[in-house]
């Protein structure tokens, strides 16, 4: 009864798909993939929700299949956020040391970092993460903990990742209307590269693409910090729409087309030729030209790509990327991305795998799972950083309470 | 933008001699609104058809235009009407508007009065030797398609004759308004609104500023753009009072919550306040407007105002090139030769108009085929603009890729 608490879920509301994905964390803080769940998901636009009965309806579907194959009950997820309105930025909080000796203390810590979430955010806006870099004692700069040291200025670099408020209540609401509990809601971006990323390749510097089906996320780690995110509300769907549009195909045609025919790059063997659609007769309804349609893709993903390069490029960080592009989402899958993409950054690109978590290893090479999986990865620090295991009798009665209000 | 013999006049003269004319039903009535103390120093000139109006107007000078075939009933709600009356005055409008430096034209579009006169007031301010800023609304939709074209037809027509429009939509007024709102309270909103953006522009004229911004260059600005021009007048005090005036801005319902700014190619900013103000307040100010319209020209103007105490004013145009969505090519710099420009304005006034958005003149309308690009399943969602780019249309048109 008490392994509940080892159960940690994951949810992510995509737009071309939900996943659930269910793990173990065993005492040594270990995560075990032990369930997934998935839906198609049709009530979802550029990552976020626009019919919540059809999304609602596919998430109990999601939820009951994990729950079969991982044999538990889901009471509690960590839930996925993405969206256009999502932004990162890094900001400086200050804060004068005032004890007579001139050393830090935690006290002065916690108001450092108080002074660093202080910032100018639209009325409407609220902070998703704010993740610590590194403080900054008397402008001596990397210091990862302070406490204990002499200074007079304490200094901290922080960054945040806030949205729209509403926008992000819209998900949480849906979830809590399934009768779950939404534990804490994590940027998507910094759930994959969670599961993607070790602390050597955060270390050296690395590039996270996860480029879903409405929305592409892009997170930057160095020096083993979070130092850059943000979302491009541009994805799979983009790609099919663009073929749609070019090759005068419906959306569904353009879709299957993208799955058996499409490239990142013009590729040689494609010039000149033609792809016969059929219909379920076997009579050929249209051709259409495999050059064009490669060429197509080719312009979208470069263009995403690009603009994703121009915003690294502002942010000064395209030289320190030293372990190089990780591509990961369902519109990674598209051959010869990997090409175009080096192509772009001009640095290592590799599609990234979750090595992080252990567990059904079918599940870990997929990259639609790798969001789920760190949103799993997420939860399972959470857990560690909890202060000590609750007694049986507060877990006992934790138990209890949530069963009261379950009823 | 403006003829080389009017810089000089305005130059001499320091302050500008301004003529405020309110035109019509709605100009009039606006006309009464301006005349408080604060716009001391101009001149208040009602024109309209309608003696009753004219009776009860606060106005300086009184223009009734009547025509004896119409017996005093006004113009009737016909813009031609009101036209051909005005044509007839010509000459005497033309005196009404003689040793002005600057004239505003105050006037709801749509009616008859309104949308006859005011082209014809412009061009005739314009002979005159002034310079001619108008401050229009547009109808509201359920005023009906009359209404809308021949406000849209005086909307084309006062673009080619005055230098500069700024127009106010009545329609974007519904975001501002809720259900109980009564209707007398919706037209005090109206004016309210057309009125801050006078004001704005006056401030801009009256106050010495030191960070100065001309009266040509707003008129560069707001003329020979095809669709109307965007304008927000804010102001805030207290301590955090820069943050708060951007809050506003972005917030702004004429402003589309900030999305205007994005869309825009040229937007004017002019700050006041009293003597506390400081270069950081302007900085970040201009560095949030900067931020949401980095495609465009800003041209960016400070005064120091005494009797403002601690309030920031901060007065914003927003001009744009076209209604259409991103267009499909590349944006060109600058704008348009005036010269083709306004000949075709003068051609078009037989077009059927029928959208408002289609504002423009034959211009734009060559370009309608073009702007009819179809973002498939994007087409009800919240776009995706990076830095001016709608990116939900397919790349390969975007960067005119040839399939074929």
């Amino acid at each position: 009864m008490f392994e509940e608490s080892n159960i940690v879920v994951g949810l992510e509301i995509g737009t071309s798909k939900i996943c659930v994905v269910v793990g173990e964390q065993n005492a040594e803080g270990a995560v075990n993939i032990i369930g997934l769940g998935q839906s198609p998901s049709n009530g979802v636009r550029k990552g976020e929700i626009c019919d919540s009965e059809k999304v609602e309806s596919e998430l109990r579907t999601a939820i009951s299949e994990a729950e079969q194959m991982a044999d538990v009950e889901i009471r509690s997820v960590y839930l996925g956020v993405t969206g256009s309105h999502i932004r990162g930025f890094n900001n400086r909080g200050k804060h004068p040391v005032v004890s007579a000796d001139r050393e830090i203390s935690a006290d002065d810590v916690q108001d450092v970092i108080k002074n660093a979430k202080a910032i100018n955010l639209p009325a409407e806006n609220t902070v998703v993460h704010a993740v610590r870099q590194h403080f900054c004692v008397d402008g001596q700069d990397g210091v990862t903990n302070p406490v204990g040291l002499l200074g007079a200025r304490l200094e901290v670099d922080m960054h945040v990742i806030h949205g729209h408020a509403n926008r992000l209540q819209n998900a949480i609401r849906l979830v809590r209307a399934t009768q779950l509990e939404v534990n804490e809601i994590v940027f998507n971006g910094i759930a994959s590269s969670l599961a993607l990323l070790s602390s050597e390749q955060k270390e050296l510097g690395a590039l996270v693409i996860d480029i879903g089906g409405g929305t592409t996320e892009y997170v930057v780690y160095l020096d083993g910090v979070i130092r850059f995110s943000g979302v491009l509300a541009v994805g799979g769907d983009h790609v099919s729409n663009d073929l749609g549009h070019g090759l005068k195909v419906p959306l569904s045609r353009a879709e299957k087309l993208k799955r058996d025919y499409g490239s990142a790059l013009v590729t040689e063997e494609a010039k000149g030729q033609t792809i016969s659609l059929q219909n379920e007769l076997g009579l050929t309804l249209k051709n259409v030209n495999h050059e064009h349609l490669q060429r197509i893709m080719s312009l979208r993903l470069e263009e995403l790509f690009e603009v994703i390069g121009q915003e690294l490029e502002r942010a000064g960080l395209t030289d320190y990327l030293r372990a190089g592009v990780f591509l990961t989402g369902g519109g990674s899958r598209v051959p010869g991305i990997d090409k175009l993409a080096e192509r772009v950054f001009q640095m290592n690109v590799t599609h990234g795998h979750a090595a992080t978590v252990g567990g059904i290893t079918t599940a870990l090479d997929q990259p639609e799972w790798s969001t789920g999986i760190g949103l799993v990865k997420y939860g399972s620090l959470k857990n560690r950083q909890r202060a000590p295991k609750p007694s049986i009798a507060s877990g006992l009665k934790s138990v209890v309470g949530r069963f009261l209000q379950r009823s | 933008m403006n003829t080389p013999e009017q810089t000089p006049l305005l130059a001499v003269a320091g302050k500008p001699v301004v003529k405020i004319f309110g035109v019509g039903n709605a100009g009039v009535t606006l006309l009464d609104a301006v005349n408080t103390p604060e716009f001391a120093g101009a001149n208040f000139i009602a024109v309209n058809t309608d003696a009753a109006s004219l009776g009860a107007s606060t106005a300086t000078v009184k223009f009734h235009l009547e025509n004896k075939l119409f017996r005093g009933m006004g113009s009737g709600g016909d813009a031609d009407r009101g036209r051909a009356m005005a044509e007839e005055q010509f000459s005497n409008l033309k005196s009404a508007c003689e040793g002005a430096n600057v004239v505003f034209i105050l006037a709801g579009l749509g009616g008859g009065a309104g949308s006859g006169i005011s082209p014809v007031l412009a061009r005739a301010a314009r002979e005159a030797g002034a310079l001619v800023l108008a401050f229009v609304t547009l109808p509201f939709e359920c005023e009906g398609n009359r209404r809308e074209a021949q406000a849209q037809q005086a909307m084309d027509h006062l673009k080619s004759a005055a230098d500069g429009v700024i127009c106010l939509p009545s329609q974007k007024i519904f975001r501002l308004i809720d259900e109980n709102t009564s209707l007398v309270e919706t037209f005090r909103v109206t004016g309210g609104l057309l009125l801050e953006g006078l004001r704005g522009v006056w401030q801009l004229l009256e106050r010495p500023g030191l960070i100065q911004v001309h009266f040509s260059d707003l008129c560069a600005l707001v003329r020979d753009r095809h669709a109307e021009n965007a304008f927000a007048f804010v102001e805030a005090s207290g301590a955090g009072r820069a943050r708060e005036v951007v809050d506003k801005i972005l917030a702004h319902p004429l402003l589309d919550e900030g999305r205007a700014l994005a869309d825009s190619d040229a937007v004017l900013v002019s700050l006041s306040a009293g003597k506390d103000l400081t270069m950081a307040e302007i900085n970040r100010v201009m560095d949030q407007v900067k931020r949401q319209c980095a495609h465009a020209q800003i041209i960016m103007g400070a005064a120091v105002d005494a009797t403002l105490k601690d309030k920031l004013c901060v007065t914003l145009i927003a001009a744009k090139q076209s209604a259409e969505p991103t267009s499909v090519t590349p944006r060109a710099e600058g704008r348009p030769a005036t010269a083709t420009v306004s000949q075709h304005r003068e051609t078009a006034a037989s077009r059927p108009v029928t959208r408002p958005r289609r504002a423009g003149s034959k211009l734009v309308q060559t370009q309608l085929p073009l702007a009819i690009v179809s973002k498939g399943r994007f087409d009800k969602s919240e776009p995706t603009i990076h830095h001016g780019e709608d990116l939900d249309v397919p790349t390969y048109l975007r960067r005119g890729v040839a399939m074929n």
